[in-house]
């Protein structure tokens, strides 16, 4: 099977190039980061509740909010840390190769060409779910071993922001078949850029009840999916205490639909079908 | 020509509304050492990716085996070795062989076989476990030609494979072409080095601004293209006239002439006529014109005539 090799080689490329044990490396930085941070913060608390009289219960509950709402933060650089990694990583999956003429070689081969894409596509999914796997577990773990809390709906975060990853991916695979590595890049940023603006504008316009600012928001949301998944992951793993907490970055005031994820998934679809499309008449 | 592995008919190629490649038809017979020449920008290299299905020609056909290069199944029998020789560098020589294998469908035990076959043959056997970061011009050159040669290609395309390298491994490119002639594989070389090409080519085709100005078998080429010197007492006005009929290109110099033949069996029949008119004759030198001196005038001739 031609797209396994190519599949496999990109793994061999990140292992080579030692990307695997910088991601690795930086990921445990920062996992151990959040570790201390948390450490602090429930001992703070801890001594706290002795001054004021705290009773057990109450201050488990104080703990356990606090624990959910550093792991949603924590959550949210890890999903900016997926962002980036996908885009940096596989901007030039495609268009590297064909700059370099590395392509060629691969082209002429009795295979057809749209294994390459295939190949890359699969390499490079598989090394992004990895990594979120790594880090969206290890913070579940540090924070369940710090304080015992458990976030709730853990496999559908872990599945929606994989999606997220993968929306990301299939874009920067799609824009890799005719952009520059630079042009893809800057494509891929800008996007995510203006999915993430959007989204702000529309939690803020539903907060204010502006009809008009929710609608930017949706429309931005379809351009660019990523950042709905986001939303969503942040909704569902938000114990419920901190839902009555009032406005926290977190909050959501207009919810994305479910029919979002599906949304995504025909987006994805749509991109490889694309990216099919433009690399198999395109000259190399 | 009976059949041809690669046929191209009225082939073209526009980049906007530049064409590359304008009218170009060719036929390369089975076994041969096929040279394809021009001057740069003549549309050498895009007319090549046409032929590996890399570029899609804008007009024209193209037959591989009788097949579109563009379906898979064509290409199953023929090895290529790009002008630009970038490999993944962070391949060792082993795993970049092993890559490029699987890509041609080989089992891991013809792998196993074949591999150290080919690095031995092109002299790299010891250099397996070196990265190709770490290889000079010439192994990388090697390396690459390993590369093309791994599912026992019927065809091989070597696009500029002696560029840059010193006259010892322009030998060994030179040793491995010997050994693919030697196994029957068609060789399609495209190249700039006229001397090498002189030497390994049995066949070749000038092409300029993506039309084929000429094409003959090399020994028909080197023949036809004889440079003959005289020295004589006198050259009389009827002698010159006599000589005209032989060759072209007479250039009379005092009692000197040279001219140009196309059959070196014209030769004693000079000597005879020279002698029947009464002349003396000190001197007849032939002398084969370089593969360079043809490609000028070829090149020349026929931009002259275009324009």
């Amino acid at each position: 099977m031609s797209l396994l090799t190519i599949a496999r080689l990109t793994f061999q490329e990140a292992w080579r190039k030692k990307l695997v044990w910088v991601a690795l490396a930086l990921g445990s930085a920062f996992l151990a980061l959040f570790a201390l941070g948390l450490y602090f913060i429930l001992r703070e608390i801890q001594e706290s509740s002795f001054r004021g009289g705290m009773t057990e219960a109450a201050l488990r509950l104080e703990q356990t909010q606090a624990s959910g709402l550093l792991l949603i933060m924590g959550l949210f650089v890890i999903n900016f840390l997926i962002i980036m990694m996908t885009a940096l990583t596989s901007a030039g999956a495609l268009s590297g190769e064909i700059s370099s003429h590395t392509i060629q070689t691969i082209a002429a081969k009795p295979i057809p060409r749209r294994s390459i894409i295939w190949g890359k596509w699969l390499g490079h999914g598989l090394m992004v779910m990895l990594y979120i796997a790594f880090m969206f577990s290890g913070l579940t773990l540090v924070t369940y071993i710090m304080s015992g809390y458990i976030p709730p709906n853990f496999w559908a975060g872990l599945a929606l922001l994989s999606l997220e990853g993968m929306t990301v991916l299939s874009l920067s695979i799609f824009g890799g078949t005719f952009l520059s590595t630079l042009a893809n890049g800057v494509l891929v940023f800008m996007l995510y850029g203006l999915a993430f603006v959007g989204s702000w504008v529309e939690q803020i316009g539903a907060a204010l009840e502006s009809e008009t600012a929710v609608q930017v928001g949706v429309i931005a949301g379809l351009i660019m999916p990523s950042e709905t998944m986001w939303r969503m992951v942040s909704d569902l793993l938000q114990p419920p205490l901190v839902r009555g907490m009032g406005f926290t970055p977190f909050t959501l005031f207009s919810k994305p639909s479910n029919a979002m994820v599906i949304y995504a998934l025909i987006y994805i679809a749509a991109l490889l079908a694309g990216a099919l499309y433009q690399f198999e008449r395109r000259d190399l | 020509m009976p059949n041809p592995v690669i046929e191209t008919l009225h082939l073209r190629k526009e980049y906007g509304s530049k064409a590359a490649v304008e009218d170009l038809t060719l036929q390369v017979p089975s076994g041969e050492i096929f040279g394809f020449l021009g001057p740069n920008g003549a549309g050498k290299s895009t007319t090549v990716k046409m032929l590996l299905g890399l570029v899609k020609p804008t007009g024209g056909e193209i037959k591989l085996f009788g097949q579109s290069p563009r379906s898979p199944k064509a290409r199953a029998k023929i090895g290529f070795l790009p002008e630009h020789f970038r490999f993944h560098e962070w391949l060792k020589a082993y795993e970049f062989l092993t890559f490029h294998g699987q890509l041609y469908g080989l089992s891991k035990k013809q792998l196993q076989n074949r591999i150290p076959e080919l690095l031995a043959l092109v002299g790299l056997a010891e250099n397996s476990q070196l990265k190709l970061s770490d290889f000079s011009k010439g192994m990388l050159q090697r390396i690459g030609l390993a590369q093309a040669m791994l599912n026992e290609p019927e065809l091989i395309f070597l696009d500029e494979p002696t560029s840059g390298l010193d006259p010892l491994g322009l030998r060994q490119v030179r040793d491995i072409i010997y050994h693919l002639k030697a196994a029957g594989v068609t060789v399609f070389l495209n190249s700039h080095l006229l001397s090498e090409v002189s030497i390994v080519c049995d066949r070749v085709a000038f092409i300029k601004r993506g039309r084929v100005v000429h094409t003959s078998a090399m020994a028909e080429l080197m023949n036809q293209n004889t440079e003959l010197t005289m020295r004589l007492d006198a050259i009389k006005p009827d002698l010159l006239a006599s000589l005209s009929q032989l060759g072209r290109n007479l250039q009379p110099n005092g009692a000197s002439l040279s001219m140009i033949i196309d059959d070196q069996e014209v030769i004693p029949q000079i000597a005879q006529l020279v002698y029947q008119q009464g002349a003396k004759l000190y001197e007849l030198r032939p002398r084969q014109k370089s593969l360079e001196e043809i490609f000028v005038r070829l090149i020349e001739a026929d931009g002259e005539a275009n324009q």
